[in-house]
């Protein structure tokens, strides 16, 4: 069924994944808890993880394996735009840094588990909580099918790959089967233990690549020499060179700052942050999670490094895959043994981050769904059984989207998916500094900037695709003179924030009820030291 | 509904002046003419790539810095 498999490679990929998936088990009875059958326990790990396990658990989930494959393969296509994503994880800790632990505290004192859960005791409104969710479930589901992207990546150069639907499938299918498993039984935990494993890995392969690969390739000096010759072959694409231009920077800056303030709103970002002990681990981990943003800007180069090693990217469906790019590098560079590593550092570094994003997906559809609108009374071991269902329910389908769909079209959802998790901001993140917006307009304010980020995004074409091109919008398709793109992100949640200020004057001016506020303004400053809350607030206010 | 109307106790140092410090790494990073440029470079990396990788180092200073003056001291001064 597989031709020309390089077995070296092969065998340290599997073994190690195979070691990682014995601690994926295990990881149940790591810190144990009194029972698993609670959403705090399987969902969240305890909400107890010190400032470490916070670090590699946060790094391991935020840098997700599609990341060091993709960004590395967009400096190599494109150049300096592609390096988007140093401002993007350098701006992203002091943006947040006020922001994260007002989120962990009121999470803590209500006993909140899901971004749609503090909507809902915030603004009183079932149904603005439940366009939370959907939002923040309908932009996970491409974000975990793109992690099986990075892994099919490595797949593929390892020679796992072929003309039948089940040769180019199969290994991916069990290997996901395996991940189901253990995040079922082990919930948070697993994810949470096996990051340790990952991030060394990872640390070990990246920095070994950096001091290694220059001197093999002629010094620094070589490498950006060739990607320069590259681009300047290239005129037909105005918009690639080692540094931007007039027209790009704008993109540049706005989709930097737009991923910026995307990334904490997606669900399994918050997933992390709950998952810690106290506001300290978060503060501290503002300083130390930066580190993963110097590993990524030095895996960025590598693109570099691909174009100064003339490496020819493997065929993709239509055009040639570039995601493929890194790992070849490390085919032709590197002796077996050491590719092997790096190809279970990314393989390894797709589980967790999709571990953590099914166990975020689940916990919203529990939480803001099954318990909202189909049963009330659900007891907390009730929660974390759907939920651990869920959670296999949402690997099936990523899997489905990767196996049926064309993997370019989970490219394109995951696209969209930055642009709508956006549209959640003003609820989600400015409602942890205001109470100000009413919980109609939010509603008006979500469906205009998801309608304005659609259109956007349909109009985006390049030289191949008429639609759907990309997240950088022409500023001309708005009447402007110019050929400068922006991205379009941030100019939907721009109009997202227009209509809800709007639309709050409108209905204050008419009285227009508004749902009640459950939590108090000294809640969004408790620690530890407060008891926390209970799952169920609703019932113990009452009693 | 509406405002809580008293003034909010601030026991975690959310309104303490130290908290400015952050806007200098999210502003910095975003203008691009600081980095656009080739010259001048620093072993062999182009100033846009070398510059932007020291921004890391600008974000961490300042989130070690505000938490450092902003922690909760044993009797809860700021």
């Amino acid at each position: 069924m597989w031709e020309k498999v390089h077995v070296v490679e092969l065998v340290v990929f599997v073994v190690l994944f195979l070691a990682v998936s014995a601690m994926g088990f295990v990881a149940a009875r790591w810190r144990r808890p009194a029972t698993m059958e609670h959403l705090d326990e399987w969902g969240l790990g305890g909400r107890n993880f010190g400032s470490w396990i916070t670090w590699f658990l946060i790094g391991g989930d935020l840098y997700t394996a599609y990341t060091f494959v993709a960004v590395p393969a967009l400096i190599f296509g494109a150049g300096a735009m592609g390096f988007f994503a140093v401002p993007y994880t350098v701006i992203i800790y002091p943006m947040v840094f006020l922001v994260l632990v007002r989120l962990w505290s009121v999470s803590h004192k209500h006993g909140l588990v899901t971004p749609a859960d503090f909507v809902r005791a915030r603004f009183g409104s079932p149904t603005l909580a439940l366009l939370v969710a959907i939002t923040g479930i309908v932009a996970t589901m491409p974000y975990i099918a793109l992690q099986l992207v990075g892994i099919e990546a490595v797949l593929k150069t390892i020679g796992l790959t072929g003309t039948s639907t089940v040769a180019r499938h199969l290994p991916i299918i069990i290997a996901f089967a395996i991940l189901a498993a253990y995040t079922y039984q082990s919930g948070l935990r697993a994810p949470a233990l096996i990051a340790f494993v990952k991030d060394s890995l990872i640390y070990i392969v990246i920095l070994a690549a950096i001091f290694i690969l220059p001197a093999k390739l002629g010094g620094w000096d070589a490498i950006f020499g060739a990607a320069q010759a590259k681009f300047d072959a290239t005129k037909a694409n105005p918009n690639d060179g080692l540094l931007l231009n007039a027209n790009n920077q704008l993109q540049y800056i706005t989709l930097a700052f737009g991923s910026a303030l995307a990334l904490f709103l997606y669900p399994h970002s918050v997933t992390g942050v709950l998952a810690s002990k106290n506001r300290n681990v978060l503060k501290r981990n503002m300083s130390a999670l930066p580190a993963y943003s110097l590993l990524l800007g030095l895996l960025a180069l590598l693109g570099y490094a691909a174009i100064a090693a003339k490496i020819v990217p493997l065929p993709g469906t239509k055009t040639p895959d570039t995601n493929t790019v890194v790992p070849l590098l490390f085919q032709s560079e590197f002796p077996a043994w050491f590719a092997g590593i790096a190809f279970a550092a990314i393989g390894i570094g797709a589980l967790v981050p999709a571990a953590i994003m099914s166990i975020a997906a689940a916990n919203l559809f529990t939480r803001n769904i099954y318990k909202e609108y189909l049963n009330k009374e659900a007891s907390p071991a009730q929660e974390a059984k759907v939920s651990k269902i869920a959670s296999l329910v949402v690997k099936v389908g990523a899997l489905l989207c990767i196996i049926l769909l064309d993997p370019q079209f989970s490219i394109d959802l995951q696209l969209i998916g930055g642009v709508i998790i956006l549209q959640t901001l003003p609820s989600v993140a400015i409602g942890l500094f205001t109470r100000w917006f009413h919980k109609g307009a939010l509603i008006a304010g979500w469906v205009a900037g998801m309608g304005f980020g659609m259109w956007m995004l349909y109009n985006v074409s390049n030289a191949v695709r008429d639609h759907w091109a990309g997240s950088n919008f022409p500023l001309s398709k708005l009447g402007f003179d110019t050929k400068m793109t922006i991205y379009a992100g941030l100019v939907a949640v721009v109009a997202n924030l227009l209509v809800a200020a709007l639309g709050t004057v409108v209905l204050r001016a008419f009285s227009v009820a508004d749902g009640a506020d459950k939590t108090a303004q000294p809640d969004y400053f408790v620690d530890e030291d407060t008891p926390r809350g209970t799952a169920t607030p609703t019932e113990a206010a009452v009693a | 509904m509406g405002e809580p109307a008293q003034p909010a106790p601030d026991p975690a140092g959310d309104r303490s002046p130290w908290n400015w410090l952050l806007i200098i790494p999210i502003v910095v990073p975003l203008i691009p003419a600081l980095f656009n440029a080739i010259e001048p470079t620093f072993i062999s990396f182009p100033l846009f790539y070398w510059l932007q990788l020291a921004f890391i180092a600008l974000g961490v200073a300042t989130t070690t810095v505000v938490y450092q003056m902003t922690k909760k001291r044993g009797g809860g001064d700021r």
